[in-house]
């Protein structure tokens, strides 16, 4: 095979891979809208809080150390202790989920009925909000996160792949993990929306506010669920991304990058945010591979934005989003 | 007991549309104006000009810009920073083109130039609304920057990739490049926001301006009146980006004299726009001026006091004013949807009932 090909393949492969996580926290965004036709820009540093709390506490550094130390002249870092992976990973969900109560109680509770251009910009404060918190809480020092996750190229591929064209593929083990456990992530949201009581209080939520009330459904459980499984995924997304490229502030513009796949994909739609950012994955990717280089490279920073726009002009709704009837 | 209307009579409909009705208001306003012309000059020296005045004065252009397409016609963008970044580039590349033409006409081209363009990325507005067309926006930034950092004839090929303001004047005054004196700063950046201001003020209060704000309360309804939503979203973002723009040049030519264009115009530039109006008051001249004061003022202040006072560390203290951008954002946005410029209009309701309310 013509060695150009192969690139093109490799290139796809990887940019398949990226479009996972790109999905991954398309998700988040996806589920709250559903729920509470929010758009929650704020999204991409809940992964970054997320991920940061989950380092913080692995670690056992005193949080707000840096204030203490500012404020009282003391010299604290770290507790002298190190929490194992998994319990770290339930604590940070735990703080997630308290996270999620403390935006519904007194954010969220105070912006019903307000028009969703309002709540928007307010996602975008508390973003601004998370950000300063997180750093003031954590440090705003580049950190790795290790929680076990094979990294490096895959041996396996690259050999099998050599053995066939004669070239071998480089692809990421922690790229695979990552899709792996995207897919389960998926399917269990389907299987929790599907098969239990909260999962179907949840899509009559998403359906109509007034009706679901109307039956006894209680709204603001019901926010304080999905916002909490929204933190949990961003929890998710910013272990992946965090082991990839390290947790550091770049993670949370990851969020923006999920704003075109959620166009492409529709808002509403869960498989529309998974093959959205595998479009926006492998586009960029093989744009950047193909006709980069004539224009100077580094197209992947407005590459997806301006798919995403030429798209909309011919599909407003996205791929799978309802389609968006105007009554008056 | 002091701010009455009563004994002010208007004896013709001119009297009565004018922008101040009240009297206490037109003298309050003359005597700013008489203050900001005639004597912040004589005073102002660079530590002034450079923290405060200079921005203050460029970033209200820029919200009052925002403010028109966002506010009054109800279209949300978040690409100010690269409809900046457009202003400063095309005002570059016109003063080393055209050394010879004025700067003040480069100022006023760059603006006109990033109105094309602000038209061009505006046209997707026709087909998708709310937070679509916002991140369709985000397009327009991300773009943009890279154009200007990728295509080096942009940059007049320059090994650093910079943009340096050469020295210009008007009327024998030098206005940019490194040897601009505090005051002419500040005197190019005044005279470019009180006409602006009063630009907007007297579209936004005409024909045009009730179009707009007919789109942003019910496009369908305004459009069924014989409002063309075409012209009006059109004109909207050509007129917002003009603003942006002139604001971009500004910032460039007369405040940074050098600028890259990711940096000086990204993405944070936007949302500090964007912050400004929702904190000064969306729909509101006055509140782009508030808003513009308080954000430029609040930094200041926090790092004078945290970091002068208490001597905290500077990055603690700049995590500490994201908090508080954002926290003000959320509680505004709460509390006073309509920011300061209510909170403005209503201490003036109050004040003339002041001192028997009832």
């Amino acid at each position: 095979m013509p060695e150009q090909l192969l690139f093109a393949m490799e290139v796809t492969l990887n940019g398949l891979m990226a479009g996972v996580l790109y999905a991954l926290v398309a998700l988040g965004f996806v589920l709250i809208f559903k729920a509470s036709g929010i758009f929650n820009y704020a999204q991409g540093v809940m992964a970054l809080f997320a991920a940061l709390t989950l380092v913080g506490i692995q670690q056992g550094q005193v949080p707000f150390a840096h204030l203490i130390n500012a404020i009282f002249g003391t010299e604290v870092h770290h507790f002298p202790w190190h929490v194992p992976s998994i319990i770290a990973i339930i604590l940070a969900a735990g703080v997630m989920v308290l996270f999620a109560w403390i935006v519904e109680k007194y954010i969220l509770q105070h912006l019903i009925g307000q028009p969703d251009i309002i709540l928007f910009m307010a996602t975008i404060g508390l973003a601004y909000f998370m950000e300063g918190f997180g750093d003031i809480m954590w440090g705003s020092d580049i950190k790795t996160l290790d929680v076990g996750l094979p990294q490096g190229m895959n041996m396996a591929i690259d050999e099998a792949t050599y053995n066939m064209f004669g070239y071998g593929f480089f692809i990421d083990n922690l790229d695979i993990v990552a899709t792996v456990v995207a897919a389960l992530l998926v399917t269990s949201l389907v299987i929790f929306s599907q098969y239990t009581k909260q999962g179907r209080a949840l899509r009559a939520v998403a359906d109509d506010h007034s009706a679901a009330l109307s039956v006894g459904i209680s709204l603001r459980f019901i926010w304080v669920l999905v916002w909490s499984i929204a933190g949990f995924v961003a929890l998710v997304a910013g272990i992946m991304w965090g082991a990839k490229s390290g947790v550091q502030f770049s993670l949370s513009l990851i969020a923006l990058k999920a704003l075109p796949v959620l166009m492409l994909g529709g808002f509403t739609s869960i498989p529309g945010a998974i093959i959205g950012g595998l479009i926006i994955g492998v586009g960029e990717q093989l744009f950047e591979f193909a006709i980069g280089p004539m224009i100077g490279g580094a197209t992947q920073n407005w590459f997806a934005y301006v798919l995403a726009l030429i798209f909309l002009i011919f599909r407003p709704q996205g791929l799978f989003g309802e389609k968006i009837i105007e009554r008056v | 007991m002091f701010y009455r209307e009563a004994g002010d009579f208007k004896t013709s409909y001119r009297d009565d549309n004018q922008t101040f009705p009240i009297r206490l208001d037109r003298m309050g306003y003359y005597i700013l104006m008489f203050v900001a012309f005639l004597v912040v000059p004589f005073f102002i020296n660079d530590y002034w000009v450079n923290a405060v005045f200079a921005p203050f004065l460029i970033y209200a252009i820029a919200a009052l810009g925002l403010n028109i397409l966002t506010g009054y016609a109800g279209q949300v963008s978040l690409g100010t920073g690269g409809f900046m970044a457009v202003g400063a580039y095309a005002c570059y590349k016109l003063m080393t083109g055209f050394p010879e033409v004025s700067i003040v006409i480069h100022i006023i081209l760059a603006g006109g130039i990033t109105a094309m363009v602000g038209v061009a990325f505006g046209l997707p507005s026709l087909r998708i609304k709310g937070f679509y067309l916002a991140v369709a926006t985000l397009a327009a930034q991300f773009f943009l920057v890279w154009l200007f950092n990728k295509v080096p004839w942009f940059y007049n090929y320059s090994a650093s990739g910079q943009i340096n303001a050469p020295e210009r004047s008007v009327f024998g005054v030098i206005v940019t490049g490194p040897n601009t004196e505090a005051w002419a700063k500040y005197m190019i950046c005044l005279v470019f926001v009180v006409v602006l201001a009063w630009v907007a003020r007297n579209l936004t209060r005409g024909m045009m301006g009730r179009k707009w704000m007919g789109i942003r309360d019910m496009d369908i309804a305004a459009e069924i009146i014989g409002v063309n939503p075409l012209m009006a979203k059109m004109s909207a973002f050509a007129v917002s980006s003009f603003f942006v723009g002139i604001a971009g040049a500004l910032f460039f030519a007369v405040y940074l004299g050098a600028a890259e264009a990711g940096e000086a115009f990204g993405i944070n530039k936007s949302f500090l726009i964007l912050f400004m109006i929702i904190i000064g008051g969306l729909g509101s001249i006055f509140g782009s001026f508030a808003g513009a004061a308080f954000m430029v003022l609040m930094p200041v202040l926090l790092k004078n006091v945290l970091v002068g006072g208490m001597g905290w560390p500077t990055d603690l203290a700049a995590h500490f004013e994201f908090m508080i951008v954002g926290g003000l954002i959320v509680i505004f946005l709460i509390v006073e949807p309509h920011g300061l410029a209510q909170l403005w209009r209503l201490t003036k309701e109050k004040l003339r009932l002041w001192p028997f309310p009832h």
